[in-house]
């Protein structure tokens, strides 16, 4: 590992500044993958500013119903959360289903949200790949990629997005809020993660230095009645290999509203919003949700070995969708 | 202030203060073990994984090898050599024992460590991935077989001995909640 300076940032602002511009300087949360891409060589940073302690720990009310989640909540405690439980139980489920007990006490919101994929190319610095080393290659499309993307993906980069959390954040419209030095400013999660396309090692739209404070929750009745749903090669404690987060009201057997999202299936968590608009007024059957992920699915690229999650995740979407219909009939 | 990789820093482990200087990149697991002769505490993977490493921070499980020892300054850090009274073990090393939840020993700090932050956490009412039902209304689900094998999967071993481990941390679960209502009572 590269040594390093060590700066605990007493504010936001503070933070910011310690970072500055400096291009090897990185934020520090809990640490969980920040502190093993480091052990392994893929991120080596010459200054940590470390921002666990920075009072963004708190979930609070957020007009009308929302939630406002600070940064530096843990997993464990934004999963444990009463109103995250009661409004926006699909949360709760997404977040318990990634990593570990351990894991999930460290590891905090902004740094979910800026994980790091788990593609093996990336993760193995004496391979090439684009998005660790701009320019080299990516292996993965002719090499191993059962579990890489089928969506939104591009010949530069085939790697999908790890997280559970940012799945279900997605599904709900959430809304991150950051520090820069230029001051404060917002992104929807929507547009928060930019397209593949040529540039792979560009992630996320935020600003250079800019710090997370929270991902704010808007009001969404139809988040009541959600699930998430996770299918991976063992039972616990694995990344997806496809998952679904997914809200449904119906009433007279209509679909009124949907909310419906991907994970491990993209570069980022895949909003399915095809889906959700051949959803919207049409009946509650499984005929109707085979169709709406079919819709979505039409755009699917597979690659040899990865063709398996086109229909897995068409199945999902059934399952869960269907699931959701019956318990709104009871 | 100029550059430095390395830092002074007072670690707060099983109540006693610590005084050492790190280099930044020391994990809390090597300063534990290489520079505090506090090997109860075992390295495995080293990545996160396996959960070897586990000690408690702030009552958290947390796993010590992603944990930078400059980072965990002014937090309670426990390790297994800290969680017996005196003489008296803590019920879940007492379970370990009487039900054989071990073989070879080398995964079993992390094991117990993590097993008293899993009955703190369901007696708190956390939820579960295995969790039918995540809503608070529903109440806190019962503590399953089911339910401490999901919470217990940070922890690997190597030996297997899964069977005696999930039988112990029910056992311990159960004394802890039997103690706290006679204590109520």
């Amino acid at each position: 590992m590269r040594e390093f300076d060590y700066r605990r940032a007493d504010d936001v602002s503070g933070a910011v500044a310690l970072l500055g511009a400096d291009p090897d300087a990185r934020y520090l949360g809990g640490g969980t993958n920040l502190v093993d891409l480091m052990k392994t060589g893929v991120e080596r940073p010459a200054r940590l500013v470390d921002v666990r302690t920075l009072p963004l720990d708190r979930i609070e009310p957020a007009g009308d119903g929302g939630l406002r989640v600070g940064a530096t909540v843990t997993n464990s405690d934004l999963a444990a959360h009463p109103g995250i439980r009661h409004r926006y139980p699909a949360l709760t489920q997404a977040v318990l289903a990634g990593a570990s007990g351990q894991l999930r006490n460290m590891a905090t919101v902004g740094g979910n949200l800026l994980q790091r994929t788990r593609c093996g190319y990336f993760t193995d610095v004496t391979k090439p790949c684009n998005k660790r080393a701009p320019g080299s290659g990516c292996p993965a499309v002719q090499g191993e990629h059962h579990n890489h993307a089928v969506l939104g993906a591009s010949e530069h980069c085939v790697a999908v997005h790890p997280s559970d959390m940012g799945v279900a954040l997605t599904a709900f419209d959430a809304v991150v809020s950051y520090e820069s030095a230029d001051g404060p400013g917002e992104l929807p999660l929507a547009d928060f993660y930019l397209p593949v396309g040529d540039t792979p090692h560009r992630e996320t739209a935020l600003p250079p230095g800019a710090l997370i404070t929270g991902v704010t929750l808007p009001p969404a009745p139809v988040a009541a009645r959600s699930r998430y749903r996770k299918v991976r090669e063992r039972a616990s404690y694995a990344f997806a290999i496809g998952s679904v987060a997914a809200a449904l009201d119906v009433s007279g057997g209509v679909v009124r509203d949907v909310r419906l999202a991907f994970g491990a299936v993209a570069s980022r968590p895949w909003r399915a919003g095809i889906a959700e608009r051949v959803l919207t007024g049409a009946p509650a059957t499984a005929e109707y949700f085979a169709a709406a992920a079919d819709a979505e699915l039409a755009a699917a690229r597979p690659l040899p070995d990865n063709g398996y999650k086109v229909t897995l995740m068409r199945n999902l979407v059934v399952a869960v969708l269907s699931e959701l219909a019956e318990e709104a009939a009871r | 202030m100029a550059p430095s990789t390395s830092s002074t820093v007072t670690l707060d482990i099983n109540g006693e203060k610590h005084t050492l200087s790190v280099d930044h990149r020391t994990t809390l697991l090597d300063a534990l073990r290489e520079r505090l002769d506090l090997t109860g505490t075992k390295k495995g993977c080293d990545q996160g994984q396996c959960g070897a490493c586990t000690v408690l921070v702030d009552g958290r499980r947390t796993v010590s090898c992603l944990q930078l020892a400059v980072a965990s300054q002014e937090r309670e850090i426990t390790t297994v050599e800290g969680v017996a009274e005196g003489e008296r073990l803590h019920p879940v090393q007492q379970a370990f024992l009487d039900l054989d939840g071990f073989q070879c020993g080398y995964c079993t700090p992390g094991q117990i460590c993590s097993a008293i932050a899993v009955i703190e956490e369901h007696a708190a009412g956390w939820p579960s991935a295995v969790t039918e039902d995540v809503r608070p209304e529903a109440g806190p689900p019962p503590l399953t077989p089911e339910e401490i094998r999901e919470r217990m999967s940070g922890n690997l071993c190597r030996c297997g001995a899964y069977v005696q481990i999930v039988q112990a941390v029910a056992r311990a679960a159960a004394e802890t909640r039997t103690g706290t209502e006679g204590a109520a009572a």
